[in-house]
């Protein structure tokens, strides 16, 4: 459980409140470990968490208890976090030197790639570092899936995962025309004629997507606000989401280690 | 009715109205390309003999104007052998591209007089009328007539269906014909049957 707020001390104070009083508190390692942080960073972190309470929050958040059993699989979380990080770095410096034009954007790519120093690299982080995020996701699924933990209370962090898994891959179908070679091309006519094939809304929907009855000259900067403003904005929101309800309900233990639960159950009536 | 009730429900409408004044003009900017008509589009694509009945000819034609290659496509114009209710005594047939599976472009093989899609392997015959692989309905048409100076003309797309009748163009994977009618319901942005 997380310490309750405490006063954070003012600077300067800090030899008042020393070690003994954190002691006392019975705070953990960890708490033990940002106070230390924080009479380490002088006057500015105390200046900052008096007016913020950031360290009550951030000692809730970062020194939580996991459960015993907790092991390589649960940082696959962290990794797609990581791996969308990446893009979103890599993708906004990609749009420094991007033209979302039918006309000139695989002139402005081909631009990057061969004469931007390292250019080629940052494409490639961001091309490759998509297949590895949906990678990713699906092995987060998987362990999420496989542990049970998806079940009772953690259904609503299931909804928002499976939500952030679509949104990822309409990141990955809005990014795949913006090269605009034959493959972006025509792969994007596919996907739009697949869309227009739902029932009753989907040729509105196609419409909807390329602006117009073919794609047509907006057609590529459509594609390019959905892939850098709109999707992006709502998968920041939704790991907030996801994120803050797996500080505030925990994670769970490995399925393997849930048939001890009775004994130490039993064990514990028997001590009250 | 609460003093507290009528002024909450006072703010709630104002930032409901401030929210409404931003939204619906920027989606209904996003949706605009749905509701807009397309325009005349009728070109030239050669001189009428250029085009026989035995064989098509590819022409190329600008579907999308103003943005370079990627707005072009190509149709395969022949005479028409007059030997059925779409083709004219004089007139031409111009076959589109436009893969009826999912879009693609296909490919007139004139060995085999059929139509071969690349993609996933949608086999037409020399009408456009599917003979293998997955698509739904025979390859669409562009409108046809001969221009005053000795050229042919072609014009707006349409859809077909299984019997070569002329309906209302339709997105590739979509069936033509009964029901279909309402599963796919027009838009003003596709031009009617002609």
């Amino acid at each position: 459980m997380p310490n309750p707020l405490k006063r954070p001390s003012r600077p300067g104070e800090r030899s008042a409140n020393g070690a003994g009083a954190n002691g006392s508190n019975g705070a953990s390692r960890g708490a033990q470990g940002v106070e230390a942080a924080k009479e380490g960073g002088g006057g500015l972190v105390g200046w900052v968490d008096e007016r913020s309470g950031a360290t009550g929050f951030l000692t809730g958040m970062m020194f939580r208890k996991v459960p015993k059993g907790t092991n390589w699989f649960y940082t696959l979380g962290s990794a797609t976090l990581f791996a969308f990080t990446a893009q979103a770095i890599t993708g906004v410096f990609l749009a420094m030197y991007y033209t979302p034009s039918p006309t000139e954007a695989y002139e402005s790519i081909t631009h990057l790639t061969n004469d931007v120093w390292m250019g080629e690299f940052v494409r490639g982080m961001h091309k490759w570092g998509a297949t590895v995020m949906i990678c990713l996701i699906f092995l987060h699924m998987g362990r999420t899936f496989f542990f049970g933990a998806y079940k009772y209370p953690r259904e609503l962090n299931w909804v928002i995962g499976v939500v952030l898994l679509i949104l990822t891959l309409v990141m990955g179908l809005t990014g795949y025309l913006l090269p605009f070679d034959q493959r972006s091309y025509w792969a994007t006519v596919v996907a739009n004629n697949i869309t227009a094939t739902g029932p009753v809304v989907g040729p509105y929907l196609a419409d909807f997507l390329r602006a117009g009855p073919e794609v047509g000259a907006t057609t590529i900067q459509r594609f390019y606000a959905i892939h850098m403003l709109l999707v992006p904005g709502l998968i920041a929101a939704l790991i907030g989401a996801h994120m803050y309800l797996v500080v505030k309900l925990g994670t769970t233990a490995p399925p393997w280690l849930k048939a001890e639960r009775p004994k130490n159950a039993r064990k514990k009536t028997e001590v009250g | 009715m609460t003093r507290r009730g009528v002024f909450s429900a006072g703010a709630m409408a104002l930032g409901g109205a401030a929210g409404a004044v931003v939204l619906l003009p920027t989606i209904g900017f996003a949706l605009a390309p749905l509701f807009e008509e397309e325009g005349d589009t009728w070109q030239k694509v050669g001189p009428v003999e250029n085009f026989s009945e035995d064989t098509y000819t590819a022409v190329v034609i600008t579907a999308v104007p103003g943005i370079g290659e990627a707005g072009k496509t190509t149709a395969y114009v022949r005479r028409s052998r007059g030997d059925d209710q779409s083709e004219g005594e004089d007139g031409f047939v111009a076959i589109s591209t436009r893969c009826a599976h999912l879009g693609c472009p296909v490919r007139y093989v004139q060995a085999a007089g059929n139509f071969i899609c690349p993609c996933h392997g949608g086999v037409y015959d020399f009408d456009g009328k599917v003979i293998g692989g997955p698509p739904v309905r025979p390859l669409d048409r562009f409108q046809t007539r001969p221009s005053d100076d000795g050229q042919v003309e072609v014009g707006p797309r349409f859809s077909v269906t299984s019997q070569l009748d002329p309906v209302r163009t339709r997105d590739p994977g979509e069936f033509t014909g009964g029901v279909w009618d309402y599963v796919y319901p027009p838009r003003p942005s596709v031009p009617p049957a002609p």
